[in-house]
């Protein structure tokens, strides 16, 4: 930091004269507050841009195998499916588990790092937010119709019934029905609260254009935003309780779909390192997914001044963390099928590594324990292709993770006359495939109708938002201070 | 932007919560109410292609639910007799009856009569009457007081949690088992004698399921 240093430091600093490091700049080149509110609004009131178009199309044309597969599971019936005894949890399930850990890079963007003021969040929050909603609604696409009679799925919830059956709430299913709507209806309230701002600039702007129509849907939303005083204190009350509100969620949501594994008595699944392990890999999947999404659409509108190569750094960062404690959960948990002397468990994780489905742990190796390596070298976190490709490769280890975890447990259970080898029918695979559609679909129509980026946010992390300038009073803060940095920092 | 919205756009929001919970509180009452078998099933009492009049044989002529019904207390399934048994009097009583012609014309042709299903058991659902009889549960408790009726009429909801019910406090619907085909018996707690039925509850080890798998197979 660029303090300078207190009157009683040692004198011995005088002699090393320690570096000064400068703190980033959020926003690059100055940029005004007027750019920012026309840069982001900019994308909403230009022309829809061909590209937008071709790729809706494309992924209204995927998210209908979706709708296809689903339509025919609902008119057969669940066999449709490619399980059946002993792998009675697959795709579905793993797909499941898939969608719902991509989520958790959202919550802990929009909660975690709001509590700890990482300032850098806000130009990739709103994004992420709504990629955590997005995926929630495919991730729950599959449990919802492994239940087989869809039309009775409200039976998940405790309601009074003429059957007079509850439900067991011993059930760490059970306890998954909560978690999981809980952080659907967190996340939707924490990206609707922090877009009220937003949809009022374009509730004025629509106006003084002249666009009525628009105006008014703006409008609706923005409930009567006027940005006075009194709003904003309550708005940031509001933000800041849901942030208090999801910090548990990004812990305790995966925390409970890992119990859906670790509470049974199952080799492979029944280990206590499921939950911080769950945790650490959602995580390191959502931020493979962010990068994703935020890569391209940088590259795109030419974000590149509020998308900086510091908020790049800091998501590789993040993702390397994640990557390597997912890596570090690999080994464990071969150490304790050792350690354990139990015969099952070891050769659970035997069977993993060299069994039928080994093919799928050696993807999942490669992809979650040596890509994320990747992100230690600088050079490969400046080269934002290189970036992209390896954070492909992140979401597909994540996927294998899941499948490897959830199958080959299933496959090999205690009893060698229960084994079984399961492959996904064509259904199952067409389901899977189109909510990469659902997903696609409900972003493209995220980033052509909302603010993308939280426009007031973004201004408070400005250098030009910090009224002392970097100086106050001998001290310069050097907080996103154009000034200290041009000047090497403060003086000692 | 007083242009946009008039001022009393500024209740709206409330307005909507109160019409979207008084909405959703008549949904739910209503669907209690109409969508449940209480409702969708009690009373049901189609016209049946002989208009064969249960409290007549029973009350006049003093049949046992098992003249016809010879399965029941056998049986998993309880059956509704053929032609055959019908004809063992009604050859020689009413044998040119016009209301009786479906049933000559079974008999003489051997395809049942069409009755009309009354009391449906799900596929889903596995149902043993002999169980039920052979441990103190008589016709009336599902079926009502057959004995009286004219034409069949669904009297008790069947839902599962009818069922269910039984299943968790069986002492409240036994009765003795000399009574069980004795439709104006009274059951062993209405008769005040709770502490009877529970007894015979453990002597007879009845034991109603009450696992998923039990009826759910």
């Amino acid at each position: 930091m660029a303090h300078a240093q207190p009157a009683t430091a040692p004198a011995v600093l005088q002699e090393v004269r320690p570096a000064v490091l400068p703190r980033a700049v959020l926003v690059e080149h100055g940029r005004s507050f007027s750019w920012i509110t026309d840069k982001i609004c900019g994308i909403i009131e230009g022309k829809t841009p061909a590209w937008w178009w071709v790729c809706f199309i494309v992924a209204c044309f995927v998210a209908s195998f979706t709708v296809g597969g689903i339509t025919y599971l609902v008119a057969t019936g669940v066999g449709v499916w490619g399980h059946a005894n002993p792998v009675n949890w697959a795709w579905d399930i793993v797909n499941f588990v898939f969608w719902i850990g991509i989520g958790h890079a959202g919550t802990l963007i929009s909660a975690i790092l709001c509590l700890l003021r990482q300032k850098w969040r806000t130009s990739i929050n709103r994004a992420a937010e709504a990629m955590t909603i997005f995926a929630v609604v495919c991730a729950a696409i599959f449990p919802v119709f492994h239940v087989g009679r869809v039309w009775y799925a409200w039976y998940l919830f405790p309601i009074p019934n003429s059957n007079i059956i509850w439900q067991n709430f011993r059930s760490p299913l059970e306890w998954d029905v909560f978690a999981v709507s809980t952080y659907g209806t967190v996340s939707v309230l924490f990206w609707y609260v922090g877009l009220i701002p937003d949809l009022a600039v374009l509730r004025d702007r629509f106006y003084a254009a002249g666009n009525k129509f628009r105006s008014f849907l703006y409008g609706v939303f923005a409930m009567g935003w006027r940005g006075s005083n009194r709003h904003w204190s309550n708005y940031e009350m509001a933000y800041l309780i849901l942030a208090g509100v999801s910090t548990p969620l990004v812990l305790s949501v995966h925390t409970i779909v890992s119990f859906d594994f670790a509470v049974s008595l199952l080799p492979g699944w029944h280990t206590t390192i499921f939950p911080p392990y769950f945790v650490a890999g959602a995580i390191f999947s959502g931020f493979g997914m962010v990068l994703t999404l935020m890569l391209p659409l940088r590259a795109i509108y030419g974000l590149q001044d509020l998308i900086t190569q510091y908020h790049i750094d800091c998501m590789c960062k993040i993702t390397l963390a994640t990557g390597t404690i997912v890596g570090y959960a690999y080994g464990m948990e071969f150490f304790i099928a050792w350690y354990s002397s139990n015969p099952y468990e070891g050769f659970a994780f035997i069977n993993r590594a060299f069994g039928h489905y080994s093919w799928a742990y050696w993807i999942m190796i490669s992809c979650n324990v040596i890509t994320p390596q990747f992100f230690w070298s600088k050079w490969i976190r400046r080269n934002t292709t290189l970036v992209w490709v390896l954070a492909i490769f992140v979401n597909v280890g994540m996927w294998f993770e899941r499948f490897v975890i959830i199958v080959t447990s299933l496959a090999r259970d205690f009893l060698p006359s229960s084994w079984g080898y399961y492959s996904p029918s064509i259904v199952e695979i067409f389901t899977f495939f189109g909510t990469f559609g659902v997903f696609s679909t409900l972003f493209l129509l995220f980033i052509r109708f909302l603010p993308i980026m939280p426009m007031a946010e973004l201004k408070a992390v400005t250098p030009q938002a910090d009224v002392h300038g970097g100086r106050h009073g001998d001290h310069k803060t050097g907080f996103g201070d154009p000034a200290s940095i041009e000047q090497g920092g403060a003086k000692p | 932007m007083s242009k946009l919205f008039p001022k009393s756009a500024n209740k709206l929001p409330l307005q909507i919560l109160i019409y979207l919970g008084v909405l959703a509180g008549i949904a739910t009452a209503g669907a209690t109410y109409y969508l449940t078998p209480k409702y969708t099933r009690v009373g049901y009492a189609p016209v049946q292609p002989v208009p064969f009049s249960h409290a007549q044989h029973v009350q006049e002529v003093g049949l046992d639910c098992r003249y016809c019904h010879s399965s029941v207390d056998k049986s998993g399934h309880s059956n509704v007799p053929t032609a055959q048994t019908c004809m063992n009097c009604h050859n020689v009583i009413k044998p040119t009856s016009p209301l009786l012609a479906p049933v000559r014309e079974s008999f003489e042709k051997n395809t049942p009569v069409p009755w009309v299903w009354v009391h449906r058991t799900p596929d889903f659902a596995y149902f043993n009457h002999a169980i039920h009889v052979n441990r103190g549960v008589s016709c009336v408790e599902c079926h009502g007081k057959v004995n009286e009726m004219d034409t069949v009429a669904h009297t008790q909801p069947l839902s599962m949690a009818f069922c269910i019910e039984c299943h968790r406090n069986p002492e409240m619907r036994l009765r003795d088992p000399k009574d069980i085909f004795n439709l104006d018996s009274k059951n062993l707690a209405d008769q005040g004698r709770a502490e009877d039925a529970r007894k015979y509850i453990h002597d007879w080890k009845v034991m109603p399921p009450q696992s998923c798998s039990g009826c759910h197979r």
